[in-house]
């Protein structure tokens, strides 16, 4: 129990961050009409291309001097959270590029 | 930059660091504003491009700004790295997202759904060595970032398969229990981590284990599950991957990763729901129940003579209907028809015949699929009618013209409490004047499910590959 609470105090802010986050991602998504199912799964999963932040802080204090596992494996995450951006959003934009064509 | 303008809870901070933060709670606004404005139809391009540039500014302050523990900012010869390998990346992203067919669409999002979780998995493997023993914090979601972002991109990968035709669905009544198993097994080595007082570097082989377990469990979580079920699963996976970012977003204190992480992740658990809601099952259910496995009930109850309609048939009886309804399956879209199908909609127009489209919430392999393949063939979304509406305006339909559909308009859904779609929602094609199927054979859909809509009385069938049925009635009532 004490630990708990120590954990929670620890990390107050963050999980009032998650608690506030999950009520807002319901509260934007609710109204969505099936239309944009897709496109906005797709655009939500780019978003999860967040990691790559993860990726460049790893690559960038890692050590380039000599060719380790971590490094490579750090460079590895770094190429995956690039896909998961750059494809996340573009394919997302390919989708919506056809909703936009109709419009007058 | 590095100057230092002043002290919070005993840690100095500098211009640069600020402005990061800074940086990083724009972006986090501008996911939130892009997630909104990306679930109304006229905004949605917008939403998209504004998500992107809070990415867009979220990776180049981070590396411009960020500080390690030590202070020491990301050298030249490293920032020269990262580019050179976000390059690539994204050339490659780019390239395969412009290429990719609109029909292969739902498997692309499973691989770079993929993707995001093998990073969140490869940085949590990575920071896990440098955590300190007895941080249970910190440990706690540097495993959980590994456990989820491992499951997340070992389902996407199977998820990837079975949309592809390349993975069958493998449903045996052990698997559910094995599943369990497996997930104890995971759940107890995750705690044992984390409760260990050892050195992390201590416990490596533990965490090499963790990451197999989770990897097979992804495969095996994803490998029973089929049908009409795989958009939920590409959903729940696509809200993993998110809550996977956002524990890496903890290992760093990185409030734009928390936010947009567990943004993604809660968007994407409602997205699952609503799916779940649309067929009438429980998530549960989904994850443990077994599909298509009692299939063969209540089709020899009824006659099973079918009746085919002829090209000419059809042509006359759609031109001088009042009110036509299609129907759009998957079929149509492996067929790639849904520019005849536009064809014959315009065409039809043209002799003063309503047209509609009646969109299942699930038609197609993810959700929405249906409306994305169609706006591509320039079908006007005010057409695309969801299910809801379509079926209060079917009794008053002449014809509904079914093509490549099954399952959605399957009556059993409604009459057959022993068949696995019981309860599921369909499309009321029977309530309509009369009904055409277009299929290439008899065989059943893709949940395996038998159909009795085509031994109805009101039913036609006009049997063949949709693209060149639909060609030759395009071609037979332009010649009427």
């Amino acid at each position: 129990m004490e630990q708990v609470l120590t954990l929670f105090f620890e990390y107050k802010e963050s999980i009032f961050i998650i608690a506030l986050s999950i009520f807002l991602g319901v509260e934007v998504i609710s109204n969505v009409p099936a239309v944009l199912h897709t496109p906005l799964m797709s655009g939500a999963n780019a978003i999860s291309g967040v990691i790559i932040i993860g990726g460049i802080i790893l690559v960038g204090h890692s050590d380039l001097s000599t060719l380790s596992v971590d490094l490579v494996l750090g460079i590895l995450a770094l190429v995956f959270g690039t896909l998961n951006v750059v494809g996340g959003f573009v394919v997302t934009d390919r989708m919506l590029e056809m909703f936009k064509k109709r419009k007058k | 930059m590095d100057k230092i303008i002043g002290i919070v809870n005993g840690v100095e901070f500098t211009i640069g660091t600020s402005l990061l933060e800074l940086s990083y709670l724009l972006a986090a606004l501008l996911f939130v504003y892009g997630l909104k404005l990306l679930s109304h139809p006229d905004t949605a391009r917008k939403g998209n491009m504004w998500a992107a540039t809070g990415m867009g500014l979220a990776m180049l302050t981070t590396l411009l700004l960020h500080k390690n523990s030590s202070g020491e900012g990301i050298a030249l010869m490293n920032i020269w790295v990262i580019i050179v390998f976000i390059g690539l990346g994204s050339a490659i992203g780019w390239i395969v997202a412009r290429k990719v067919k609109m029909t292969a669409m739902p498997q692309l999002v499973s691989v770079y759904n993929a993707t995001g979780g093998a990073a969140s998995m490869l940085v949590a493997l990575l920071e896990y060595p440098h955590a300190v023993a007895g941080d249970i914090g910190s440990i706690l979601v540097t495993i959980l970032g590994l456990v989820i972002g491992a499951i997340a991109f070992s389902g996407s990968m199977i998820a990837y398969g079975k949309l592809d035709g390349k993975v069958g669905d493998i449903m045996k009544p052990f698997m559910t229990y094995l599943n369990l198993f497996l997930l104890v097994i995971t759940f107890a080595l995750s705690i044992y981590i984390i409760a260990s007082p050892l050195p992390p570097t201590d416990l490596m082989w533990a965490l090499y284990t963790l990451t197999a377990l989770a990897l097979l469990y992804g495969v095996m979580f994803v490998m029973p599950i089929g049908g009409a079920d795989m958009p939920v699963v590409i959903s729940l996976l696509n809200a993993l991957t998110g809550v996977a970012a956002a524990m890496a977003g903890f290992i760093y204190g990185n409030q734009a990763m928390i936010l947009g992480g567990i943004l993604v992740g809660s968007a994407g658990m409602i997205l699952t729901i609503l799916m779940c809601n649309a067929m009438n099952r429980s998530l549960l259910n989904v994850i443990i129940g077994s599909f298509g496995g009692s299939s063969g009930v209540g089709s020899d109850s009824v006659d099973q003579t079918v009746r085919e309609i002829a090209l000419s048939d059809a042509a006359i009886l759609l031109s001088y209907s009042q009110k036509v309804y299609i129907v759009p399956g998957y079929g149509l879209a492996v067929a790639q028809a849904q520019h005849l199908c536009h064809e014959l909609d315009t065409l039809l127009e043209g002799k003063g015949v309503e047209v509609k489209y009646a969109i299942h919430p699930v038609a197609g392999r993810m959700p929405g699929h249906m409306n994305v393949l169609l706006a591509e063939a320039d079908v006007p979304y005010e057409k695309l009618m969801e299910m809801d509406d379509a079926n209060q305006e079917m009794a008053n339909t002449d014809v509904v013209i079914v093509v490549g559909a099954n399952d959605v308009v399957n009556p059993a859904a409604e009459d057959d409490p022993a068949s696995p779609i019981y309860g599921m929602p369909i499309i009321k094609v029977l309530e309509a004047k009369n009904i055409i199927v277009m299929k290439r054979s008899m065989a059943t859909g893709y949940a395996a499910i038998p159909n009795n809509l085509f031994y109805h009385p009101k039913n036609r069938m006009l049997f063949g590959d949709a693209k060149a049925t639909l060609q030759k009635l395009v071609a037979e009532i332009k010649s009427m």
